[in-house]
């Protein structure tokens, strides 16, 4: 690894004060799991770190307007074994469950699984799927965009230099609804997905047909992609298997996977198309059986 | 740029100065003489290096030193009493839960992590959290059933 400068400030304040004065040459470093690892192979080379890790506060999972805000801080364990997050979100807990293994969990941050954009993340695709919004601190004050707006290329988000990201607000689901994460990864248990695909169904009141459908992949482009022509197929319509493998079918459209050690490209958009049907059908199941529940 | 941490390792308190690339790993082989605690993959793959920080199990090779400044460590070092070795030693050498040793240090921190945090777990629960633990010698099934001997020794 190179030399570098270190600080782990105790507010963010101080945080974004160090980093707007070191520029381009700063970094952030909060688990350090992904940082580290490219440092120590010379990816990557920043002369000053600064560390969220000693700023109180930051890691707090809390309830927001009736959904749920994960600060950046948060381990992939803590929002993994949130009491809260398993009641209200199961679909969120269970994502984050599948990221490698418990050690990395515990290392791992929400703010890392984002600002990180790696296409092959798991948590990004759940927390899209979820209509999540992510919340972003900089010397000129806080934003807040829809998460899939914030990955803009392979390892590439909307982070301007000197931001840092606070925290994910993600709304929760309206009653009558179903979610589900299918994360297909057929050479070891904790592998980074060979396709990764979470998908939500919300019932209208008649409990026989879809309101809403949103679905989200990952592993399979150089950002997290929404299927939106897939969601419009299923939006209004009396849902039965054929239509929900049809919609599974159209996320290819929507698709453009990379050939590498994980499987062709041509391998990944087959199954993604497969992967989306799946994670349609539960979703849909969970969906009707929550409906029957309250019958 | 080096830096002056202090740590608290197995219940001693210890001060180092070491540059800020110090990764936690090499900070306890190789400034405070720890050499338990292995490098297998050195990108968080293996669990060679597994170490506790404030008592949560982490890969040293991934950490910085200098993000463990004022936290507690616990490594394999740590956890013999003065003429006893700890449960989870005991049971690897009782079951048979290691061959060539290299992977062991992680496997048995791990175990006592493990233990810690969920004291009678299920075989599913002992798959799940160690399976971040790579081993090429024993196949896996001793390590479990060392396990599950550390945790209830009539079930062994
Ligand atoms: C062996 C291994 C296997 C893994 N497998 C998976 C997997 O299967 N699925 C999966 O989803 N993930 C997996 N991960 C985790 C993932 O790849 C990243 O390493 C992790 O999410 C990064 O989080 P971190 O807190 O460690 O970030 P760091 O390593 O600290 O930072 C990563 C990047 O994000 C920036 N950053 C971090 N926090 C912030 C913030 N709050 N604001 C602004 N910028 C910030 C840093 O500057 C850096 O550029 C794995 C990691 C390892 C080491
Ligand atoms: S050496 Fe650290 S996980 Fe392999
Ligand atoms: S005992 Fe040899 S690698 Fe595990």
């Amino acid at each position: 690894m190179n030399a570098f400068e270190y600080a782990a400030p105790r507010t963010l304040d101080e945080a974004l004060a160090v980093l707007g004065e070191h520029g381009d040459e700063a970094r952030v470093i909060a688990g350090g799991t992904a940082l580290v690892t490219m440092m120590r192979q010379r990816l990557v080379r920043p002369s000053y770190l600064v560390s969220l890790r000693e700023i109180a506060g930051l890691d707090r999972i809390e309830a927001a307007n009736g959904g749920l805000r994960l600060g950046a801080l948060a381990t992939h364990r803590e929002v993994e074994t949130s009491p809260r997050v398993r009641e209200r979100l199961p679909v969120l807990a269970e994502t984050f469950r599948r990221v490698a293994s418990v050690r990395i969990r515990h290392m791992a941050t929400v703010g890392g699984a984002l600002a990180h954009a790696d296409p092959n993340q798991d948590p990004p695709v759940t927390l899209i799927a979820l209509g999540a919004r992510v919340e972003i601190r900089g010397a000129s004050g806080r934003r807040e965009l829809p998460l899939e707006e914030f990955f803009r290329d392979y390892y590439e988000s909307a982070l301007e230099p000197g931001e840092v990201v606070t925290g994910v607000v993600v709304p929760s689901l309206p009653a009558a609804s179903g979610a589900a994460y299918v994360k297909f990864l057929p050479r070891t248990a904790d592998d980074y997905a060979t396709v990764a695909v979470a998908a939500t169904v919300s019932l209208e009141p008649d409990g026989e047909r879809c309101r809403t459908a949103r679905i989200a992949l990952g592993s399979v482009g150089v950002t997290p992609i929404r299927a939106r022509a897939a969601e419009a197929l299923l939006a209004g319509q009396r849902v039965g298997a054929d239509l929900l493998r049809a919609a599974g079918e159209s996320v290819r459209g929507a698709v453009d996977p990379l050939s590498d050690h994980r499987g062709s490209a041509a391998y990944k958009r087959e199954m993604a198309a497969v992967m989306a049907g799946r994670a349609l059908t539960q979703a849909w199941d969970a969906a009707r059986a929550s409906v029957r529940g309250t019958r | 740029m080096n830096r002056k941490i202090r740590l608290t390792v197995n219940g001693t308190a210890r001060a180092v100065e070491i540059p800020t690339y110090r990764t936690l790993l090499d900070c306890l082989r190789n400034d405070l003489g720890l050499t338990g605690s292995k490098e297998g993959c050195g990108v968080g793959v293996c669990g060679a290096c597994t170490v506790l920080l404030d008592g949560k199990m982490i890969s040293s090779c991934i950490a910085l030193a200098v993000s463990a400044d004022g936290h507690e460590i616990t490594t394999i070092e740590g956890l013999a009493g003065d003429e006893r070795l700890h449960p989870v030693q005991q049971a690897f050498i009782d079951a048979g839960g290691f061959q060539c040793g290299i992977c062991t240090p992680g496997q048995v921190v791990s175990a006592k992590a493990l233990l810690d945090a969920i004291p009678n777990p299920s075989d599913a629960e002992i798959r799940e959290w160690m399976l971040g633990n790579l081993c090429r010698c024993t196949g896996y099934y001793k390590i479990i059933e060392s396990i599950r001997a550390a945790a209830q020794p009539s079930r062994a």
